[in-house]
């Protein structure tokens, strides 16, 4: 089951770019939210500072309040406890090169310890079959190597590798966007599914995506955020008059 | 009469640029037929000396004929692998750090460059310095010491490889994609569970490439084996005891005045270049292939 | 607002109820308390808990790491120190003219340079055979070298490109002794029977192709051998600065009409002359400290010679072929001395090669078996 999110005052830094400037958000449990903006607004940014990710880069820096739960991400656990309870899906596809598919799904136990073999299986079977994978991959789980893959599948095996370490919030930066529109529509599919046991934050550039899976939908632009409500508001009525301008097309 | 100069003119460019693609060839030809020529003389020769006996028996004494350089091989592998065992670790362990910690660091600069230039040192200065460490003083704490051995010669050997095996390392991690590495960390994986298992395990065929680069570098080294693991004409296992290797034996035959010797000189000779020119290929062949089968 | 919106098509079930509304929205899950799935879920979870946040493995891991990094700086410490010591003997009995006095042997009369026996040493025959047979080296070796590498990286038909890189590499790599080997069998004699006669002949008026030396080892063996090996790394290193030069360069030459030796010439070789200057000063590096190759040629005499074709020592080679049967204490030290003279200069001029090639590739490791 999920837990909502909550933004307090986030601000962020890549060395002197003052990328995020004083984010508040709530978003909701077992819901998904989107966040759309044009390129470099800062959306992607955001998300890595959900789990603490910004910091695997030397000159990024964050202050203000995130909580997951009722844990404090900054304040109450090191990096590596946050990314234990949040997923990431990236925009690229990237499985473990070396690794077999049952492999890549069962990374994220094996390599914190966990070696249980036939709660590993049940693991993989169940975590591939939440991403819609397991009948396309079952025979071959163990022989052919998670690059082997289609772009599709491979995104779809990153989910499962994201879910088999039953995090609480998914976080997915584009995750369609390097996809052909079969595939997309497919990981949409897979988004509604999973709302229901998680709390999904979705990055997208595509606006009828956002529409399609999302309940609430952030708009950012420059680094602010500046609406965030629910989704047919944002896209039917929205408030803002950027808002209004972003998504019939004006920029962006 | 400007068309005439011209003309001229063009022509001694023509003239030139013919003369200049002239030379390139010639320098080409001039240094490449030579060279097959070599390896051709030295397969020629070499194979003549290989047989059974060259693999499992001692040389003989003084240039009786038949006997083997078994002796040679068994002390090189001897030496090899404790020179293994020492460099490729360390070695391994610094590229780690230049790729993974240091990168960008002023401190992974310098490193980089002093193993660059610790590469050019001649090998006989390792040898006078391990002499110096250790086959030269009484010492408890020194391990093997006060004599010619084995262990001093491994020691030599392994200690030449670092700097190698830190550069070609450091290289092949770099490759690895970043996408690959975060993923490990969005995972909630421990940084050093993710070095181990997901870059380094990623980037390992080149790694083991550039361990195996190394390794034929200092199967070929003899000047730091000369005053270290001085050679050895019977069969010896022991780290305490000076030991026989194959380019050290190579060296001492040819100087010999026994034709016989030399016989075993050109054998050695052919199974070390065999050793290299498998070695070379190898890497050759990973790092044409891309280091990385199936990563983006 | 504004008419203008867009139509989005939202399915309506998304919206049936307001966050914080209980499960079961899509209609599919159950809401049975803790299914197998979800016990093991919170197995999982509490495993994951219970973890920790694994710092001290990190630190310690990096640590390791750093420490064996280290070890770089270490080997030269040692090989300093080591050297250091064993020479304080010899620098503080000889001194600095160690390296260019002379004595005279007082039965010939002639200048004598390195009596173990008697205690007198001198390391100039060392440095001059160094010298003259490096130099010589990289006159045979810089014009053929450079010759290649133009050839291979502006001329080559591309399907030989691949076998003569390879070749070249594969060069690099050969050990000195099997460079001594086929030296000391087949240059040698070929060098006895009919290069030095014709040399002596021809070039004997210059006074460098005087000395009558029948064996056919000396500087001349040794700088051919010697050219040998250091032509693949010049060559090389020098395909890899012309690589560097920009294909815009190139084709601003082309462009003024230039025939392609001019192209080379201007748009190439021009660019990448520090480059190169690097490489042949790896070259003279390698040169330098080359050991056996040269020991098994260069005839060991440790007398200095005008002549090209008389026997010589270098200083790696009299420590190859001394050190290990030194007898005094000051031997061992004159000797010791010599290995921290190598060291220091070939620091030098790798750290100089270097930092030339670096400037032309920009930091782009350049990798040299």
């Amino acid at each position: 089951m999920g837990v909502g999110i909550e933004v307090i005052n986030l601000n962020a830094w890549y060395g002197t770019n003052h990328t995020l400037q004083d984010i508040n958000l709530n978003m909701p449990a077992n819901h998904a939210t989107a966040l759309i903006g044009p390129s470099g607004c800062g959306k992607s940014t955001f998300v890595r500072c959900l789990n603490r990710m910004h910091e695997t880069n030397p000159i990024a820096r964050a202050t203000g309040t995130v909580r997951i739960g009722d844990l404090d991400i900054y304040n109450d656990c090191k990096p590596v406890e946050i990314r234990r309870r949040v997923g990431m899906v990236f925009q690229r596809p990237n499985p473990f090169p070396t690794m077999s598919i049952y492999d890549n799904v069962a990374a994220g136990l094996k390599l914190n310890g966990y070696n249980h073999r036939r709660v590993l299986d049940e693991i993989v079977e169940k975590s591939l079959k939440n991403s819609a994978l397991w009948d396309e991959v079952k025979d071959d789980l163990k022989k052919k190597s998670g690059a082997s893959l289609s772009g599709g599948q491979q995104q779809r095996l990153c989910i499962a590798r994201a879910l088999a370490v039953d995090p609480e919030v998914l976080l997915m930066d584009e995750p369609a966007s390097a996809l052909d529109p079969v595939s997309t529509s497919k990981i949409e599919d897979l988004i509604f599914q999973l709302k229901s046991q998680y709390t999904i934050v979705i990055v997208t550039h595509n606006m009828q995506q956002a529409a399609r899976v999302a309940e609430k939908t952030g708009f950012f632009l420059n680094g602010r955020m500046v609406e965030f409500d629910s989704t047919h508001k944002i896209f039917t009525n929205p408030s803002d008059k950027r808002t209004e301008d972003y998504i019939t097309g004006r920029f962006g | 009469m400007r068309a005439g100069a011209n003309d001229l003119r063009s022509k001694f460019r023509a003239l030139t640029d013919g003369v200049a693609t002239g030379l390139a060839i010639l320098s080409t030809v001039l240094v490449v037929a030579p060279l097959i020529a070599i390896f051709v003389y030295l397969i020629y020769k070499g194979a003549s000396s290989l047989n059974l006996a060259f693999f499992t028996q001692l040389p003989k004494p003084e240039g009786e004929l038949g006997g083997g350089m078994a002796n040679a091989i068994l002390g090189s592998a001897i030496l090899l692998g404790l020179a293994s065992a020492i460099g490729i670790p360390i070695g391994i362990a610094g590229g780690i750090f230049l790729a993974e910690f240091g990168r960008g660091t002023k401190l992974a600069d310098a490193i980089r460059f002093t193993a660059d230039v610790l590469n050019g040192v001649p090998s006989i200065v390792m040898g006078v310095a391990i002499y110096g460490l250790i086959v030269k003083p009484q010492s408890h704490f020194i391990p093997f010491s006060g004599h010619f051995s084995a262990f001093s010669g491994g020691v030599a050997l392994g200690i030449m490889m670092i700097p190698t095996v830190c550069r070609t390392s450091e290289e092949m991690l770099l490759m690895v994609p970043h996408a690959v590495r975060e993923a490990a960390l969005a995972l909630g994986v421990p940084n050093w569970r993710s070095v181990l298992s997901i870059t380094l395990k990623t980037a390992s065929p080149g790694v083991i490439t550039g361990c195996m680069l190394a390794f034929a570098r200092v199967a070929g080294e003899t000047a730091p084996l000369l005053f270290t693991a001085l050679g050895n004409q019977f069969w010896s296992t022991s780290l305490n005891e000076p030991i026989a290797a194959l380019p050290l034996q190579i060296y001492i035959y040819a100087l010999s005045p026994y034709d016989d010797l030399h016989r075993l000189a050109w054998g050695g000779a052919l199974v070390l270049i065999v050793l290299i020119v498998v070695a070379v290929s190898l890497v050759r062949y990973v790092t044409s292939r891309g280091v990385l089968k199936g990563a983006n | 607002m504004n008419a203008n919106v867009p139509e989005i098509h939202l399915s309506q079930s998304q919206f049936q109820s307001d966050p914080g509304a209980p499960e079961g929205q899509d209609g599919s899950e159950g809401r049975s308390p803790q299914t197998d799935a979800e016990v093991e879920s919170s197995a999982i979870r509490k495993f994951l808990l219970s973890r920790g946040n694994s710092a001290i493995a990190d630190r310690g891991f990096q640590l390791l790491m750093v420490l064996c990094a280290l070890s770089i700086f270490g080997i030269v410490v040692l090989i300093a120190v080591e050297l250091v010591k064993g020479s304080r003997l010899s620098w503080n009995t000889i001194g600095l003219d160690f390296f260019y006095r002379a004595f005279i042997d007082p039965d010939t009369k002639l200048p004598m340079y390195w009596d173990p026996v008697n205690g007198h040493f001198s390391a100039l025959p060392f440095v001059y055979g160094t010298l003259v047979s490096s130099f010589l080296a990289l006159l045979l070796a810089v014009p053929l070298a450079i010759g290649v590498a133009v050839f291979l990286t502006e001329m080559c038909p591309q399907a030989l490109r691949g076998p003569l890189a390879f070749l070249t590499e594969l060069l690099a790599a050969i050990p000195s002794v099997i460079y001594g080997l086929w030296a000391v069998f087949i240059l040698v004699p070929l060098l006895r029977e009919h290069v030095n006669p014709v040399l002596q002949k021809l070039l004997g008026w210059t006074g460098l192709f005087g000395a009558d030396n029948p064996t056919g080892l000396g500087f001349v063996a040794a700088g051919v051998i010697l050219a040998v090996m250091i032509l693949p790394i010049i060559s090389s290193l020098t395909r890899e600065v012309m690589s560097a030069v920009p294909h815009s360069q190139r084709e601003a030459v082309l462009a003024l009409g230039a025939t392609r030796w001019e192209m080379i010439r201007m748009g190439v070789l021009r660019n990448a002359r520090i480059g190169i200057v690097g490489a042949i000063i790896l070259g003279l590096g390698r040169a330098l400290g080359e050991t056996m190759a040269v020991t098994m040629v260069i005839g060991n005499t440790p007398e200095i010679s005008r002549s090209l074709l008389a026997n010589g020592t270098s200083m790696a080679s009299v420590i190859a072929n001394e050190y290990g049967e030194a007898t005094t204490d000051l031997h061992f030290s004159a000797l010791t001395e010599i290995a921290l003279a190598l060291f220091i200069v070939t620091i030098i001029v790798n750290a100089l090669a270097r930092i030339l090639v670096w400037v032309v590739t920009r930091g782009a490791p350049a990798r040299v078996n």
